[in-house]
């Protein structure tokens, strides 16, 4: 999985574009810039709203969580919408997709992108061809992390023991 | 360390690692990357405090800024500042050496003086002042002050632009881009470029033009022509590169930066008996004077020193272990040069007011005492030869001939009775050379050490077109044995080999230091009305 921490994220989209760019056919940005199909991230810089704060304090980047119980696979009208047995990550079928859009009014966390050009839906791969997701590879504070759910946990939980203490 | 900066003429690995791994140019450019890609693509505004924005280049994101500036807007505001401090870096420099110049007039005993009375001449018709009659110091104090004022000029013309071609000065009339005043059109393009001013991309860029116009023809040119009259007209001279020149045995002193105000006193002060004798009392042959970028440049054209590397070779010069002393001015020092010489017994000198820098020694350099501090620093050099320990330079170094001044080309291709370029612009026009280029710039760890100038250049000399170089990029090809005679034969097209062999030239020229492109400039103006009188024959 692919975690943001929001105390280290400085919203620099430098995510954004990688994430572009590693979804383009040429993989450079001055040559995804001139596709005839401009390529679109799967990732966005989001603001975090602050309830004490009149300006959002903090940011993260957010994309496709592929949640266990996950509302789009069920919405999805051409069962395009699968996931993957091998990596249980969600996947989506673009021949199949119509761009009904019925998926991207139940995702949770409005993290499936709408590609226009193309009129499909497209989500987080977590970048299957290379080793390192190209979005946590440009992040400039480290603050993307690619690993599994339990060791976010047990570093989650040190950094709470260490507050408290 | 990565392939980059692996090429067979650069030995470019950290000499000497005793202690642990030092960290060069090539590792930190790799912990940068990936490069922002906004930055990459200009893309990111920080002009005022209502951002910083970005305009998303993919189109999904936001597409204006919060002042509502456009992508084209941005992009025209970062680049015309890069333009602004480009031409602030050249114009400043020009300044002090005008500034020289009229302290060699007025203060006989500053040390400098006026070495190249024809050129003084010759660069007084352009600022119009009369020379009939006059003594040398009067000329050049009034060539100095007219020169300033180019600087703070507030209407008209600056007075090189009367250099270029007609045609090309008819352009900038009808554009109404010639520059004004050299200052004037920098400050104009700071104002242009804040927040809320220039909000015509198009706009931004012609003015952007205007500035570099009031760098080439104002700022580098007046620092050329003023150099040369203050130190000598270059004319070609052998000399080496690489970091082979470096002496096991004498004691080497670094210049490194821009200006050959200080370097040429260093040059007096490294041949004075007295420090010589000094060196040998502590157990050296000599003193061996080296430089790096466009001093280095500077030192060669006009004496013959050798050149230890271009600008990512600093660092690598310190690793040596052999550099008693490395002594910086300005522009493209690397702020890491204290951390690699506290590995080392390298005295890092710092010695302009504009840069300093935390942890290094500052001996401060004005005109008026110059050569006094050139002795102290070469005295403080030559101290520190006992402090060597182990010393590792590596063997690669090349011959090579530079100091091609657009008054040595035209001597060389006609003679001092019939100096002119009808040869070389006979030699176009019967299609043995195709044309003339000219490829100047820097280096870049993003890419392999040298390598594009390299193949771009050896590319072009392959099809008979002649190469004129300044700066980082006449030093790369320098390395990668160009700028010998011989090497025509070698690399050069079958037309352009002719040619070079009959004048005894190489198939690429070194013009000098980044400034010195404004001889390009010349070289290039002097061409072109010959080529029109072609063609007004062809009809």
């Amino acid at each position: 999985m692919i975690f943001c921490d929001i105390e280290k994220c400085l919203a620099c989209r430098s995510c954004e574009i990688a994430c572009a760019v590693a979804h383009s056919g040429s993989k450079n940005l001055m040559g995804a810039l001139r596709e005839e199909t401009v390529p679109k991230q799967r990732i966005h810089v989001v603001a975090v709203d602050d309830k004490r704060s009149l300006t959002p304090t903090h940011a993260i980047a957010l994309q496709c969580r592929h949640c266990h119980d996950a509302p789009c696979i069920e919405a999805c009208i051409t069962d395009c919408i699968q996931r993957d047995e091998k990596t249980g990550n969600i996947v989506i079928e673009h021949e199949e997709c119509v761009g009904c859009w019925a998926c991207i009014k139940v995702c949770p966390f409005g993290a499936i992108v709408r590609h226009k050009d193309l009129s499909i839906a497209v989500i987080c791969d977590h970048c299957p061809d290379r080793e390192m997701p190209a979005c946590v590879e440009a992040c400039r504070t480290h603050a993307l992390v690619y690993c599994d759910r339990e060791e976010i946990e047990i570093d989650y939980a040190e950094k709470l023991k260490l507050r408290k203490s | 360390m990565t392939e980059k900066n692996n090429n067979g003429s650069n030995n470019s690995e950290p000499q000497n690692k005793k202690k642990k791994v030092i960290e060069t140019v090539w590792q930190r450019s790799q912990q940068q990357e990936p490069h922002c890609g906004f930055g990459e693509l200009g893309l990111c505004c920080r002009v005022c405090f209502m951002g910083p924005c970005v305009i998303d280049p993919f189109g999904q994101g936001p597409q204006k800024g919060v002042c509502g500036a456009t992508a084209e807007v941005i992009v025209a505001r970062n680049f015309g500042r890069m333009i602004a401090g480009g031409a602030a870096a050249h114009s400043d420099h020009g300044r002090d050496v005008a500034r020289t110049l009229l302290l060699a007039a007025k203060e006989p005993d500053s040390g400098y003086t006026i070495k190249d009375f024809n050129k003084l001449k010759k660069v007084a018709q352009v600022f119009e002042v009369a020379t009939e009659e006059r003594s040398k110091e009067e000329i050049a104090a009034e060539v100095a002050e007219r020169a300033l004022e180019d600087f703070g000029r507030q209407d008209g013309e600056i007075s090189f632009v009367k250099q270029a071609p007609e045609t090309r000065q008819a352009l900038w009339r009808k554009l109404d881009i010639a520059p004004r005043g050299i200052d004037r059109e920098i400050v104009e393009l700071m104002h242009r470029t804040t927040m809320g001013v220039d909000q015509d991309h198009r706009n931004i860029m012609i003015h952007g033009a205007r500035t570099a116009l009031a760098d080439g023809w104002g700022g580098s040119m007046t620092a050329t022509e003023l150099q040369d009259i203050l130190f000598g007209t270059p004319s070609p001279i052998r000399g080496q590169v690489n970091l082979g020149v470096l002496s096991e045995t004498d004691v080497n002193i670094m210049v490194h930066g821009h200006e050959p105000v200080l370097s040429e006193m260093l040059v007096l002060a490294a041949q004075d008996q007295e420090l010589v004798e000094l060196a040998t009392s502590k157990g050296a042959t000599g003193i061996n004077l080296a430089g790096i970028c466009c001093t280095a440049n500077e030192i060669l054209l006009r004496h013959g020193l050798p050149i230890a590397g271009n600008m990512l070779q600093q660092e690598l010069a310190v690793t040596t272990g052999a550099v008693e002393a490395m002594i910086v001015d300005v522009q493209c020092i690397m702020p890491s040069l204290p951390e690699v010489s506290k590995h080392y017994h390298t005295k890092l000198i710092t010695t302009s007011p504009k840069g300093r820098i935390e942890e290094a020694i500052h001996l401060a350099f004005t005109e008026m005492n110059a050569f006094q501090t050139a002795k102290d620093i070469v005295r403080e050099a030559i101290s520190n030869f006992p402090n060597r320990e182990t010393v590792n330079i590596p063997k690669e170094k090349m011959d090579l001939v530079a100091g091609f001044s657009h008054e040595a080309i035209n001597y060389m291709l006609g003679g001092s009775f019939r100096g002119s370029y009808t040869p070389l612009n006979d030699n176009v026009i019967n299609g043995r050379i195709k044309g003339v280029a000219a490829v100047v710039g820097c280096c870049n760890p993003k890419v392999t050490m040298d390598q594009s100038h390299v193949d771009l250049v050896q590319e072009l000399i392959a099809n008979d077109i002649l190469v004129v170089q300044t700066g980082c990029s006449a030093i790369a090809c320098a390395k990668a044995g160009f700028l010998i005679p011989e090497s025509a034969e070698k690399y050069a097209g079958k037309g352009l080999t002719e040619v070079c062999k009959a004048v005894g030239m190489p198939p690429v020229l070194h013009s000098g230091s980044c400034v010195d492109n404004s001889r390009i400039l010349i070289a290039l103006t002097e061409r072109a009305p010959r080529r029109r009188c072609r063609s007004r024959m062809d009809e």
